[in-house]
Parts: structure tokens; sequence; C-alpha cells
């Protein structure tokens, strides 16, 4: 059975660095940084009291018809993760114009949109009550369940578009929209679907995830310097930065793009998956889980090593995940390794846990589509750790021109969880 | 309009999304309201909430109208 070709037909972007894909590239390209202080609750008593947020979010802006106060009141009732997952295919399938055109049959148009957690905010304030005054019996909403599982966004997309194919949410915490881009790469090549609106969300933003991971001792407690906190591959890294956001990537058969006239902005050409099968969160040092999972995304494309041009890493700017990872890379693509281009964006944008993979998928995207690696910032001359070569091209602190002809993006997630995608720039 | 009447529409209001001019006494909630049945047990909730009253499930059931929930809350105040 022959393969279909898939391609990227529609972008929508609500993250750190800005509220649309334009803005979102632009402040990458220029190496802003998305962070500042915690606002979306009180941290004083935390170690981590910054975080890369989304800014100047107002979900009423996303609605379609802004006098419809039933719209109103369920897009308000929805946690915030789903608000912005929402928002971001919003854009994504208006910028694809495919619910425009008569060609399209909505019962073949899938949604496979993901989210690492969920409505956390929402089972912090529900659970908290019951937690407080058990005596008082539960009261929780009946829009509890449904406003928190991490599939909802998926349903809500579906709902308000009628969209009939495929649909389900996916998870492998920071991996996790990795795999979901993963599997509707799979199911658009294998002719189940036409076009599937994928991506996803998170808004971990929250006092049980702020003061999760500070207890994993995940985070960059460099609460005097916030803006820098986020640098990976320098020997002073101490942790990552939490981000949030939902990115969102319209996927469509080739042939139903070409016939409906679509503007394509790249071609996705292989998927990965791997486990480490070492430890719940850290990473397996020798990178095997990571090596596993390049190098079967690249035999997923059928390409080699020396067709990769740029990795946007994982990267997290963790001690330990950044040294695996380099080694991984390093041993998998030999000398070709010195001729790469490789970043961690989330130098700028922060760990926006389950929807990192669809923010590096479209960073990908671009950097094919314009020739230009969007940077690692925040190194110093001279931050360098011995465990890491920097004979690489790390792309530090200044985007960089180059011929971007294929892309691969990396994600690990905690439980070993590996997923790589690789992209390429259109061509017919 | 009795007070509890005024605070009851507001409640509505508030949880359905629907306009003062829709909620009329003989307005049922879910065909004239458009209430599923999450928005129908949220509402009863809330009411609870607001009232600091108690409606059991089988009483809840019968509450069709918006009538049927003012009456119901200003018979229990009333007790």
């Amino acid at each position: 059975m022959e393969l279909k070709r898939v391609v990227v037909t529609g972008l929508g972007a609500i993250t750190p660095l800005g509220l649309d894909v334009e803005t979102t590239w632009e402040n990458a390209k220029k190496g802003v940084s998305g962070v500042g202080p915690i606002t979306h609750f009180d941290a004083t008593l935390f170690k981590t009291q910054f975080a890369c947020e989304v800014k100047d979010f107002d979900p009423m802006n996303y609605l379609e018809n802004k006098d419809d106060r039933r719209e109103a009141k369920d897009f308000k009732r929805m946690d915030l993760y789903a608000q912005y997952a929402m928002a971001s295919s919003k854009q994504a399938i208006e910028d694809s114009k495919i619910l425009e055109s008569e060609k399209t049959d909505r019962n073949n148009i899938g949604v496979i949109f993901a989210s690492g957690i969920g409505g956390l905010h929402t089972f912090e304030l529900e659970s908290g009550s019951y937690t407080l005054h058990p005596e008082l019996g539960p009261k929780f909403s009946p829009f509890f369940i449904p406003t928190m599982i991490s599939d909802i966004a998926a349903g809500h997309i579906s709902i308000k578009y009628g969209l009939r194919g495929p649909n389900f949410g996916v998870v492998s915490a920071c991996a996790t929209s990795t795999n979901a881009m993963i599997e509707a790469f799979n199911l658009i090549r294998l002719g189940k679907a036409d076009a599937i609106v994928t991506g996803g969300s998170e808004a971990p933003i929250f006092a049980a995830g702020v003061g999760g991971f500070n207890s994993m001792r995940a985070m960059s407690t460099r609460n005097d310097e916030p803006e820098t906190a986020s640098r990976p591959f320098s020997a002073s890294r101490d942790g990552f930065v939490i981000g949030e956001g939902s990115v969102c990537l319209i996927f469509e058969e080739y042939e139903h793009a070409k016939a409906r006239g679509a503007k394509i902005y790249g071609e996705v050409i292989g998927g990965g998956m791997s486990a480490d099968a070492y430890h719940i969160t850290a990473t397996h040092p020798e990178g095997l889980g990571a090596k596993l999972v390049m190098q079967r995304a690249m035999d997923d494309a059928g390409i080699k090593p020396e067709d990769i041009d740029y990795i946007n890493t994982h990267g997290t700017s963790t001690p330990v995940g950044d040294i695996s990872e380099v080694k991984a890379i390093t041993e998998l693509f030999g000398e070709h390794a010195y001729k790469l281009n490789i970043s961690s964006t989330k130098s700028m944008t922060g760990h926006m846990l389950g929807a990192t993979g669809a923010m590096e998928a479209l960073f990908c995207i671009k950097a094919c589509q314009e020739g230009i690696v969007p940077p690692t910032i925040n190194h110093k001359e001279g931050d360098n750790d011995e465990n890491i070569d920097y004979n690489l091209n790390f792309t530090f602190n200044k985007a960089q021109q180059r011929e971007v002809n294929i892309a691969l993006s990396n994600t690990f997630g905690f439980g070993g969880h590996n997923a790589s995608l690789i992209v390429k720039r259109y061509k017919e | 309009m009795s007070e509890i009447a005024e605070k009851v529409t507001a409640i509505i209001i508030d949880k359905l999304g629907v306009s003062e001019a829709e909620v009329t006494p003989e307005a049922t909630f879910a065909q004239d309201l458009g209430a599923d049945s999450l928005d129908t047990v949220e509402l009863i909730m809330e009411l609870e909430k607001q009232f600091e009253i108690q409606i059991p499930e089988d009483k809840a059931e019968a509450i069709q109208t918006v009538g049927d929930a003012i009456n119901y809350i200003e018979a229990a105040k009333a007790e």
C-alpha cells in the first residue's frame, strides 16, 4: 500500500512570545525571552517565582460571535488549557481555509490534540475545596471532569467545527504533542483522514504545577535574573523555566491540499518513537532512547543523518538532560553533527510541556521555509560545561541564516517517552 | 418581582448565558433556555449554594421551569 504525502497547510500559536504565529516567529528569530514574573497565582512562597506565561490573552477575543452569550458561557467555563487550544485552532483552521473549500468533507477531518496534564487549575480548585471542607460533603461541579480531562480540547474543537474524523488526545508528558502529530501524520498517510487538526496545549503555571516541579528540583530558581534563567547547554544551567500556551497545525493529505489550492508551509516526512526504559524522570545518561528515536524518525522518513540540517533539541536547560541529548546527537550523527545547526528554542519560550512539540515543529517548519535557524539564547562566553562539546553549532544567542531542507524536532517526556518529528521544506 | 425571583433570574442569566427577556416564569430550562443535563445540575447546585438550601434529587428533577425554581425556593425559605 502506497503511503500518502502529508503537508502542513495551517498554523496557529498562542505562546509566551506572542498571540499569533507571526509575532511568535519574529520574536524567536530576534532571540526574545518570553519570561516574566508569575501572575497566574501568588508565587511569593514558591522557590520559583517566574515563568514564560502567555501575555494579554483574552479568551473572549476568540469567539465566533461576540454577541452569542451561550458561546461566551461555554468558553468561560473551559480550563485555560482548553481556551488556549480553542484560540490556536481557530487561527490555524482559518489560516488553512480548509473549511471554506467545497472539496472538504468534514467527516474526513480529524482532531488529535494533546495536553500533557490537562486542566490542572480546574483540578486544584475543585479538589481543593473538598479537601479543605470534607465535612460539607462533595460539591463537585458537573463540569469538573469534562473540564479537567486532557482530551477535552480535541472534543471541543470537533464540536465547534463539526469535524467527525478520528478524534482523541494523546498523553506522553513533554513528548505529548509530538506523539499527537505522529498519530495525525500516520492516519493521513494511511488514508484514514483527509486532514487532521493537531498540536498541543498546556496551562500548568498554577500552584500545583510550579510547586510540584519545584519539589522535583527540575526548575530553575534563578529569581534574581529570570530573563537568562533558561540557558540550555551552558554550564551554569539550573533547570527548566516553565512555559505555557498552545500551537496548532493543520496536517493535510497532499493531493487534497493541492486540489483545493491550499497554501503549503512544509511537508511532514517522518516520525519516530521510543522509550528510555530507565527512570521515571531522568533521561538515560547514555542517551539510548534519544538515539533510537532519532534513528527511527530518519528511517521512517527514508533519509540519512547527513540529510538533516537542523535539530530543534528537547534541550530543557536541566543539568542531566542536556548532556545526554548532546551525547546522543554526537554519537548518532558522527562527523555530520558538527555541520548541523542545533538549537533549543526553550531558551526563549520556556518549556511549554505538552505544547512544546507542536511549538518546536512550527519553528522547524518556519526554519525550512525561511532559511533561518532560531537561536539558543542566554549563553555567556566561557560558560562551558566540560561534558558538552562546543565544536557543535548550538546557534548561540543569534539566529543563523542557513538553507534548511530538513529539520528534526526532539521531545522527551517524564516516563521516558521519546518522540521525534522530521519536516521538510515544501517542493512539489 | 420578589427578591428571590430577581436573584434566581440573575443566577440563570449567569449560568446559562441567556438574556433577561428569555427568563420568563414559563420558560423551561431544557427547551426554552437550552440547558443540557450538566447545565441543569450546575444550576441547581448554584441555587442551593446561594439560597443555603438543600434540594433533594427527586425534587430537583421536578424543577422544569423558571417558575418551578422560584416557587420551590420561596416555599423552602418560608419553612
